[in-house]
C-alpha cells in the first residue's frame, strides 16, 4: 500500500498526468456502452411500416418539443402486462429510429403517448388540448388553446427536412423540395393529395383542427399525435414472427 | 490601460455581429436572443471605454492577497439564482397541484417552466457556486493568484450570459427537447467557449501553484470541469436548420440518442452535482471543523473509483426500454457498485469531524455540512437501489424519482452550498462574523423541514402511483384508469408545495443574512450555546435500585 501511495504522489504533483489519467478514466464507460449501439442488430434494424414523418407531422413534433410535452408524457411502453394492456404493444427501438431528438421521456405525470395515435378522434384531441378538464376532470394538464389561434409557421420546412436528412432521416430530394406544399396539402381536405401520398404512403390527409380554412399549430400537433405508434402493425403475422426471433430484449 | 483599444474593438465587433444576426434572424426567438447578446456586447463596450469596474461597488477596504472580486460577485450570483430557481420550483409545484396556475399563458406553462426551474437550480445556482468556490479553493490551496484574471472575468460574465440566454429561451419555447441539455445549438456553442476558458483558468492556476501538492479538492474540480466538457460536447452535436435560426436537430436520434442523452444526464449529476460538490466538501468541511481530512488513502481510492464507475451508470435511466438488455444490466451493475465510492466521500467528510462532534451543537454552519453529507449518503444509497431493475420497474416514470432527485439536490447540493456561502461571506468582505448565527440556525431548520415534507410527499406519491398503475382486480382487469392515479396524488402535490415554501423561506432568511453581512451589519444576539449551567443537576445518575 505504501508503494501505491508513493506512486500516487507523482500524480498529485503533475497536473498534466492527473488530467490525462482522469480523462482516460471517464471515457471508458461511455465508449463501451454507446459505441455498439451504432452497429448491433436490434438497435439499427428496420421494421416494416416505418417511414419518416410527413412535414406536417414533423412540424407538430417540433411543437411537441417546444412545449416540453416530454417532461410529463413518456413515449416508451415497457414490456409489462399492465403497460401493454393500458397503452398497447411494448415499444420497439425501430419505432423511434427517425426521432431527432428522441422523446422517450422519464416521467408520467400524464399517460404514455407512444401509441396514442388513432385512439381518440381529432375532435377529442382539439377539445382536450384546448381545455383538458372538460374531457378529463382529474387532469392537471395546462391548456393549449393558443395552438388553435396561432397560424402554423415553423419556418421553411424544406430546410428542416434537409437538416433531418443530414442527421440520417432518409428523405428524398423530391420530398425535401416539396415539403412546404406537402405540409399544406396534408391539412387541406380539398387539395390534390396524389403527390403527397406518393411521398408518404399510408399517411392520411384531412383537416385536423376542425377549421379547414386555416392551417394552425393545432393541425400540426394533432397530426403528429395521431400518427404516434401507428406506423408499425405490431400485430401483423410478419411482425410477430420478427419479434419472436428478437433477442436481447 | 493599453489594451482598451483592441478590447473595445472586440466588443464593437460583437455588437455589430449581434445587430446583423438580429436583422437576419429566421425566427423571433433567435432575434430576441441576438438582441440580448447585442446588449451584453454594448454593456461590455461601455464598461471597457469608461473604465468602469462593477466589482468595485462591493469590494471591501482590505482586498487580501488573492483575486477575490469574482468570488464576491459569484457569492451574490449564487444567492440570486438560488432564489430565482427555488421560486420557479415553487411555482411549478403550484401548477401541478392547481393547474389553473398555468393561467392559460404559453410562456409559463409547466412544460416551459420546468426546464427553467431545473436549469436555474442546477446550472445557475449550482454552476455559480462551483465556479465561485473553485476559484476560491484553487487560489488558497495552491497559494497563488488566478492564472488569467481577465479570462476569469470572462468566464464569470460569459456564464451569466449563458444562463440568461437559456432561461429566456425556455420561456419562448426554444429548446432541443433533451432533459438537462435543453439550450439550443448557439447557446451550447457559447457555453463551450466559456467552459474552455474556465478550464484554462483552473489548470493555469494549478500550474503556477507555489504549493508542491495538488490538494484533493482540486482533483475533483479538475475531473468535474474535464468531464462536463466531454459530456456537453458529445451530447450537443446538433445541426442547425438555419445559421440565423434557433432550431436544430441532434445528430443522435432514437435509441442511440437516448443513451447518449442519459450518459450525459446521469453524469451531469455525477460530475456537476457530485464530483464538483465533493470538491467543495473537501475544502470547506475541514476548514469549518478545523480538523484535517479523515483519510488521505480513502480520498485517493474513492476519487478514482468514483470517476471511473460513474460514467457507466447512465443506462439505469432506460430500464425496460428499447435499449438492449445488456446495456441496461451493465448500467445497473455499475450503479450498485457506485454506492461504495459515493459513500467513500461521505465517510471521509463525516469522519473529519472526529474530535469535533461537539461543534455541531454550537455551530449551525458545521451542522448544515453534516446534514448535507447525511443527505448525500442517503441519496447515494437510494440511487443504486432504484437502479435495480425490479425496483425501477415500480419507481420509474413516477414521482419517486423526483423525490430522490430533490433529497440529493435540496439536501446535499443546497445545504453544502449554503454552508460554503456562510463560510466565505465574512472572509471575503473582511467581516469578523456573519450578521447573525441564529438566522443560520433558522435557515437550517426551515430547510430541513422543507426537505422532509418534500421528499416524504414524493415517496408516497411515487409508490402510490407505481402501485396503482399495476393494480389488477380479482376479475383480471386493471383497477385504475390513469386519471384515477392523477386524482389520488393531489394531496401529495399540495404537501410538496408546503415543503418548497419552507425551503424557499429558509433561503430568503439566508439572503437577508448574507446581504446584511456584506453591508457590514452585526446583529446583537445571544450566543447559541447559552444553556444555563446548573451544578445541582450535574451529578452521576443514581444506580437503579436492586430488586
Amino acid at each position: 500500500m505504501a508503494t501505491f501511495m508513493e506512486r500516487h504522489r507523482k500524480l498529485e504533483r503533475n497536473v498534466t498526468l492527473l488530467a490525462v489519467l482522469a480523462f482516460a478514466a471517464v471515457t471508458v464507460g461511455g465508449i463501451v456502452e454507446i459505441a455498439p449501439l451504432f452497429w448491433i442488430d436490434n438497435t439499427i434494424e428496420k421494421v416494416q411500416g416505418m417511414r419518416p414523418y410527413t412535414p406536417l407531422e414533423q412540424a407538430g413534433r417540433d411543437i411537441y418539443v417546444r412545449e416540453g410535452c416530454y417532461v410529463c408524457h413518456s413515449q416508451m411502453i415497457r414490456p409489462f402486462r399492465d403497460e401493454v394492456e393500458r397503452y398497447g404493444h411494448y415499444s420497439l427501438a425501430a419505432e423511434s429510429m427517425y426521432d431527432h431528438p428522441f422523446q422517450w421521456g422519464s416521467k408520467r405525470t400524464g399517460p404514455d403517448l407512444a401509441r396514442v395515435g388513432g385512439k381518440y378522434s381529432d375532435e377529442w384531441h382539439v377539445q382536450h388540448l384546448t381545455d383538458p378538464r372538460s374531457v378529463v376532470p382529474e387532469s392537471i394538464m395546462p391548456t393549449y388553446g393558443f395552438l388553435k389561434e396561432q397560424p402554423l409557421d415553423q419556418g421553411d420546412m424544406s430546410a428542416a427536412l434537409q437538416t433531418l436528412e443530414r442527421v440520417g432521416v432518409p428523405y428524398t430530394k423530391d420530398e425535401i423540395a416539396a415539403a412546404n406544399e406537402d405540409m399544406k396539402a396534408q391539412a387541406d381536405p380539398d387539395a390534390d393529395h396524389a403527390a403527397f401520398l406518393k411521398h408518404y404512403p399510408g399517411a392520411t390527409a384531412r383537416d385536423f383542427d376542425g377549421d379547414p380554412k386555416r392551417l394552425t399549430e393545432m393541425d400540426a400537433l394533432v397530426a403528429y399525435l395521431q400518427v404516434l405508434g401507428t406506423m408499425v402493425d405490431v400485430n401483423a403475422p410478419a411482425a410477430q414472427e420478427h419479434l419472436a426471433k428478437e433477442k436481447g430484449r | 490601460m493599453d489594451s482598451v483599444l483592441p478590447r473595445s474593438g472586440l466588443w464593437l465587433g460583437a455588437l455589430f455581429f449581434a445587430v446583423i444576426a438580429t436583422a437576419l434572424a429566421a425566427d423571433t426567438g433567435f432575434a430576441v436572443h441576438m438582441m440580448i447578446c447585442g446588449l451584453a456586447a454594448f454593456i461590455g463596450l461601455v464598461v471597457t471605454v469608461r473604465g468602469w469596474d462593477p466589482a468595485a461597488t462591493i469590494r471591501p477596504v482590505d482586498t487580501g492577497r488573492y483575486d477575490d472580486d469574482l468570488i464576491r460577485l459569484g457569492v451574490i450570483a449564487t444567492v440570486f439564482w438560488g432564489m430565482a430557481g427555488f421560486l420557479a420550483g415553487l411555482y411549478i409545484a403550484l401548477e401541478m397541484a392547481w393547474p389553473q396556475m398555468n393561467l392559460g399563458l404559453q410562456w409559463i406553462n409547466f412544460g416551459r417552466l420546468r426546464p427553467l426551474h431545473t436549469s436555474a437550480v442546477i446550472f445557475a445556482f449550482g454552476g455559480n457556486a462551483l465556479i465561485a468556490t473553485s476559484f476560491y479553493v484553487v487560489q488558497r490551496t495552491c497559494r497563488t493568484r488566478l492564472a488569467f484574471p481577465g479570462l476569469a472575468t470572462f468566464v464569470f460574465w460569459g456564464y451569466q450570459l449563458f444562463i440568461v440566454l437559456a432561461a429566456t429561451g425556455y420561456l419562448m419555447g426554444i429548446t432541443q427537447g433533451k432533459e438537462y441539455a435543453e439550450p439550443e445549438w448557439y447557446v451550447d456553442l457559447w457555453l463551450t467557449v466559456v467552459w474552455v476558458a474556465y478550464l484554462a483558468v483552473f489548470v493555469g492556476t494549478l500550474l503556477k501553484r507555489s504549493e508542491p501538492h495538488i490538494y484533493v479538492a482540486n482533483w475533483f474540480y479538475l475531473a468535474f470541469i474535464l468531464t462536463v466538457a466531454m459530456l456537453h460536447l458529445v451530447n450537443n452535436i446538433n445541426v442547425p436548420v438555419s445559421w440565423f435560426g434557433s432550431r436544430s436537430y441532434p445528430l443522435f436520434g432514437g435509441v442511440q440518442g437516448a443513451l447518449v442523452e442519459w450518459w450525459y444526464g446521469h453524469n451531469a449529476v455525477g460530475f456537476f452535482l457530485t464530483a464538483g460538490f465533493l470538491a467543495m466538501m473537501y475544502y470547506f468541511v475541514p476548514k469549518q471543523a478545523e480538523r484535517p481530512v479523515y483519510s488521505y488513502r480513502l480520498s485517493i481510492i474513492h476519487f478514482w473509483a468514483l470517476i471511473f464507475l460513474y460514467i457507466w451508470a447512465g443506462p439505469h435511466h432506460l430500464h425496460y426500454t428499447a435499449l438492449p438488455d445488456w446495456a441496461q444490466t451493465l448500467g445497473m451493475v455499475f450503479s450498485v457498485m457506485l454506492w461504495m465510492p459515493s459513500w467513500g466521500g461521505m465517510i471521509n467528510g463525516l469522519m473529519t469531524l472526529n474530535g469535533a462532534w461537539d461543534k455541531i451543537r454550537t455551530d449551525p454552519i458545521l451542522r448544515m455540512m453534516v446534514l448535507a453529507l447525511a443527505f448525500y449518503g442517503m441519496s447515494t444509497f437510494e440511487g443504486p437501489m432504484m437502479s435495480i431493475k425490479s425496483v425501477n420497474s415500480l419507481s420509474h416514470y413516477t414521482d419517486w424519482t423526483i423525490g430522490h432527485v430533490h433529497s440529493g439536490a435540496l439536501g446535499w447540493n443546497g445545504m453544502i452550498t449554503f454552508s460554503c456561502l456562510y463560510y466565505m461571506t465574512p472572509r471575503l468582505w473582511g467581516r469578523t462574523r456573519l450578521y447573525s448565527l441564529r438566522m443560520v440556525n433558522w435557515h437550517f431548520w426551515l430547510a430541513t423541514l422543507g426537505i422532509v415534507f418534500y421528499t416524504a410527499a414524493m415517496w408516497v406519491a411515487g409508490i402510490t402511483q407505481g402501485l396503482m398503475w399495476r393494480e389488477y382486480g380479482p376479475d383480471g382487469y386493471l383497477v385504475n384508469s390513469f386519471a384515477d392515479t392523477v386524482a389520488a396524488l393531489h394531496p401529495m402535490y399540495a404537501l410538496r408545495v408546503l415543503g418548497g415554501l419552507l425551503y424557499l423561506s429558509g433561503a430568503a432568511v439566508m439572503a437577508t443574512n448574507i446581504t446584511r453581512t456584506i453591508l457590514g451589519h452585526y446583529r446583537q444576539e445571544e450566543p447559541l450555546h447559552s444553556a444555563a449551567f446548573d451544578p445541582a443537576r450535574d451529578v452521576p445518575l443514581a444506580p437503579a435500585a436492586a430488586i
